[in-house]
């Protein structure tokens, strides 16, 4: 079973059927509870970091957020679901975030069209299992106006260009978390969460 | 480098896939979801759903559309035609889509493209626009029409330029570009309008309308400055394949997903 977080925000539906179409099983929930009993845990994403954090500081789900990642258990965030990890984002002022990650969400660079909407390609800077059968510069589908800083640069797993270089891809134990869209990224994509479930599951009974 | 995408657009009445020349003539073109789940096979960088006829009773069905090719297609999926409200984009994107485009009802309620971008976030809400030339008029002006899905469309006293900004100011992340002129010639897109428009908003705009072969889709890309192309007839009636298509573009140096 994989837990999906479901904070009222994002379309939930296309990560449910990329993960149905792997043979898995999801469920659904607000609960913190289930986060804390999660055996595998995704954070979908889309809009605006500072809305998900309050929504998930509503739900109260923050402190058992945290507590599942601290406990090293594996977790997929995906687009704002990666950015709230960070320390804090600039989107619409200065939030606070999860900071899992020590970090800071900053606006992508004026100078071409924002949000950054389309396939891009991810630069695989530190090979990883969540690559396996990916080829490097491979696309990957990207809508975003804001991209992840990271103090620590060893965390950086995957690299995309758009008027500057930007962290699209966080690798740190059990965590992974994507920039991109990988429920809509085509088989590329679909190979992204059987590689995520692959090494979330190795050696536990998870199903 | 972000590439150029190629999006093939369906337009759905009563759950079958039809496209007319400039609005009339409807042929049957086929399912839907067979459409979608095949032009994603062939590569398509997105699909987008256009509900021409969106009466009412018809919304159910284009809702059964939507859930049924999230269920088996894995790229970004855009529905548009008669979204009147913040409730109707609500029941689009929980069916399965991404995105979904709204038109007359932005000009007839500017405030729900701001409604919508607060609830879904400015990524989800796509300006579609209809735009037709000024007759006679130097330099180029285009005037924007609204209910083009039911006949010839309405004219507005809005100027598709400022139209555009506007409707950027109030946040919509992406606008579709549509030429009345030229949809459905398949004699090309309207490069003047494209550029005119490309030039002064800061979110990616899509060329449609026009599409007849893969010279129109790269005049687009590179004179008109659109970021994505959308067409219909030349990928329906088998004239190219989106393939076909991305090699030739690709050849010529524009950034593609092969």
């Amino acid at each position: 079973m994989i837990t999906i977080i479901d904070y009222g925000a994002g379309n939930l539906r296309s990560v449910v059927n990329a993960i149905a179409r792997l043979g898995y099983q999801t469920k659904i929930t607000s609960n913190a509870d289930d986060v804390l009993a999660a055996k595998v845990l995704i954070l979908p994403g889309v809009g605006a970091a500072g809305d998900t954090m309050a929504n998930l500081n509503r739900l109260q789900l923050t402190g058992p957020i945290n507590q599942y990642i601290s406990d090293g258990k594996p977790f997929l965030g995906i687009c704002v679901g990666l950015q709230v990890l960070f320390t804090g984002t600039e989107e619409g002022g200065w939030h606070d975030c999860l900071d899992i990650i020590p970090g800071k969400v900053r606006r992508l660079p004026d100078g071409q069209k924002i949000p950054h909407m389309g396939w891009n390609q991810v630069k695989q800077v530190t090979p990883h299992p969540i690559f396996e059968g990916i080829p490097d510069e491979t696309n990957f589908y990207f809508v975003h106006s804001y991209y992840v800083d990271p103090d620590d640069k060893a965390l950086v797993a995957g690299e995309t260009e758009y008027g500057i270089t930007f962290c699209s891809v966080i690798t740190h134990g059990n965590l992974v978390a994507t920039q991109f869209h990988p429920e809509r990224s085509g088989e590329a994509g679909l190979r992204i969460y059987n590689n995520f479930l692959k090494l979330a599951m190795a050696g536990k009974e998870v199903i | 480098m972000l590439t150029k995408r190629i999006i093939p657009c369906l337009d759905v009445k009563g759950g079958r896939v039809v496209k007319g020349v400039r609005y009339r003539d409807l042929q049957d073109a086929g399912d839907p979801v067979e459409l979608a789940a095949f032009y994603n096979e062939q590569g398509a960088d997105e699909i987008v759903f256009y509900d021409i006829t969106a009466s009412s009773d018809e919304r159910g069905i284009m809702q059964e559309v939507v859930e049924r090719t999230a269920d088996q297609v894995f790229i970004p999926l855009t529905v548009g035609g008669g979204l009147r409200t913040v409730e109707d984009m609500r029941r689009m994107l929980e069916s399965g889509a991404d995105k979904v485009s709204i038109n007359t009802a932005a000009v007839q309620n500017p405030h729900l493209i701001t409604e919508g971008a607060e609830r879904f976030g400015s990524q989800c809400i796509i300006l579609g626009m209809d735009a037709k030339r000024v007759p006679d008029v130097s330099p180029p002006r285009w005037g924007v029409f609204t209910h083009t899905g039911t006949g010839g469309g309405r004219p507005t006293n809005l100027d598709a330029v400022e139209w555009a900004v506007r409707t950027v100011e109030l946040g919509a992340g992406e606008i579709v570009v549509n030429s009345i002129d030229a949809d459905g010639t398949q004699s090309g897109y309207d490069i003047e309008l494209l550029h005119a428009i490309s030039t002064v908003v800061t979110v990616p705009v899509v060329a449609s309308g026009g599409a007849g072969a893969p010279e129109d889709l790269y005049q687009a890309l590179v004179e008109g400055k659109a970021d994505a192309v959308l067409a219909a007839s030349i990928f329906h009636y088998g004239t190219y394949s989106i393939q076909e298509v991305k090699k030739y573009l690709a050849a010529k140096g524009i950034p593609i997903r092969i």
